[in-house]
């Protein structure tokens, strides 16, 4: 990993902690000051955190698949502005004792967190992006799930006024996720409300989405409403769409090409030389257990 | 160089054929331009494969456009820019390719031939290119004479080659197959057309 990197490239570790330090200082002074939209998120720096180099920020909020604002990359960043964040609530419901329909600035109250994560798209790039949430399992352990509840369902927004993708049936509208409990519970996976220190943009899910950096990037459904726990599998969008090329677990994995495609390279955002895929995208030491005994190639 | 009386003076001026050699670079002139300022989005790479790959498709679609407009309008006159079209696809098609073989596997033969063989997608647009060649190759009038009436069957490979080159971006595309279907659309016409009667003259 890292070994096609040229060494001005490079940020030392040191350095880039301080630099980070430094803002995040800054954003905890100012998340207290500002009331625009854009205001400095406060929140505290991560172990699970990659010191590899950021991508930058405007290609992370220019380069982005978010069919309910078209199929082009750059649709999102262009169109998304008709979405509304302000007043949104997400539901945790289903297999639960404690069922609650959340308001975000409630969520935003929770301690946040900046982890800095690798995301592979499935069509063979990556970046490295700065996301600000907290773990799933936080809001998770709050419901009390009970003990029939296996698998967890995202629900995205579905509102064709604010997302015109959805007024053509390219999908099965609303995009639906969804994770085995114990993936939503593993520490790693996180409802992200933020990027580089401020609110999410809606190009990037706004205003709560969700990240599980050892998955392809489209198991990350953004703009969540719903939180279903529940005892069967969920039917995802793309399981849907097109089930021979999708799979429910979809973990990035080298040796299990798309159909259509070799899944055993990407191009990592902003540079030349396309690098090595890991297996469960660098992160198998953390999650790799999950799957002990299973044929990825049959389960992908 | 006086206004030309009609369209079909238009089309027989002889500066008109310079005018549309330079017309069919412009597309590539924007990726230079736009790689200069560094406007070419995120994925550079892709962009200049999709754009490439694009623009091919275009000039054989007008390439293929000129017999139909010839009978159309009954002006002969179109058939003189069918060579010219026709090398700027080979032409778009040779760069959209280079860029899949450096940039995207950077001249690894052994991946990209595993590539050709399993990838519906990749088959399909080598098989387009690779029947591009025996065309641009005899594409020069001493080979035309050589050739004499085999040349109009060979060249009927066009059809196959575009085609392909439809077939390949449909199968390449992950959702949204607006696009391609455009283009398979507007082939099926051109073709279609030559089903037609030729107009009569007078």
């Amino acid at each position: 990993m890292g070994h096609d990197i040229p060494p001005s490239e490079i940020t030392p570790p040191d350095v880039f902690r301080n630099r980070r330090r430094f803002l995040l200082a800054g954003a905890a002074t100012l998340a207290g000051l500002a009331t625009s939209a854009q205001a400095r998120l406060a929140a505290r720096p991560s172990s699970y955190s990659t010191t590899e180099p950021l991508t930058p920020y405007r290609e992370v909020t220019t380069y982005n698949n978010f069919y309910e604002f078209g199929t082009g990359k750059e649709d999102p960043a262009a169109r998304a502005h008709t979405l509304i964040t302000r007043p949104w609530t997400v539901s945790v419901e289903g297999l639960v004792h404690k069922p609650r329909i959340w308001d975000v600035e409630a969520l935003l109250r929770f301690p946040l967190e900046e982890r800095i994560y690798r995301l592979r798209c499935v069509e063979g790039w990556s970046m490295v992006i700065p996301w600000i949430g907290f773990p799933l399992a936080r809001l998770i352990r709050e419901a009390e799930p009970m003990g029939s509840a296996r698998y967890v369902e995202f629900i995205s927004l579905h509102d064709p006024r604010q997302m015109p993708g959805q007024r053509l049936p390219l999908l099965d509208w609303p995009y639906r996720e969804g994770l085995r409990l114990d993936e939503a519970l593993h520490p790693l996976t996180l409802l992200a409300v933020g990027l580089y220190g401020e609110l999410l943009p809606n190009q990037n899910g706004a205003p709560i989405r969700l990240v599980v950096p050892w998955k392809y990037g489209f198991k990350s459904a953004k703009s969540i409403v719903r939180i279903r726990l529940q005892e069967h599998q969920p039917v995802t969008t793309w399981m849907r769409a097109a089930p021979d090329e999708y799979g429910f677990y979809s973990n990035v994995n080298p040796a299990v090409d798309h159909p259509r495609w070799s899944q055993a390279r990407e191009r990592r955002i902003g540079e030349f030389h396309k690098r090595p895929t890991l297996p469960f995208n660098g992160y198998g030491e953390q999650v790799a257990h999950l799957y002990a005994g299973m044929d990825l190639r049959k389960f992908f | 160089m006086g206004v030309p009386a009609s369209a079909a003076a238009l089309l027989s001026a002889s500066w008109f054929k310079p005018l549309v050699f330079c017309a069919t670079l412009l597309p590539l002139a924007r990726l230079v331009v736009l790689a200069k300022l560094d406007r070419l989005g995120a994925n550079p790479i892709e962009f200049v494969t999709h754009s490439t790959g694009t623009w091919t498709l275009v000039w054989l679609l007008a390439t293929l456009a000129l017999t139909p407009l010839a009978r159309l309008t009954g002006m002969a006159q179109w058939l003189r820019l069918r060579r010219l079209l026709g090398l700027m696809a080979f032409f778009y098609a040779s760069l959209h390719l280079l860029t899949y073989l450096w940039w995207d596997q950077f001249f690894d033969w052994r991946e990209i031939w595993r590539d050709v063989g399993k990838r519906p997608f990749i088959t399909a647009g080598m098989t387009a290119y690779a029947l591009m060649l025996p065309l641009a190759a005899t594409s020069t009038d001493a080979m035309m004479r050589c050739l004499g009436r085999q040349w109009r069957r060979l060249h009927r490979l066009v059809y196959v080659v575009a085609a392909a080159g439809c077939l390949h971006y449909l199968w390449l595309v992950k959702k949204d197959a607006t696009q391609p279907l455009l283009y398979s659309a507007l082939l099926a016409l051109l073709l279609a057309a030559r089903l037609l009667p030729p107009r009569r003259r007078g």
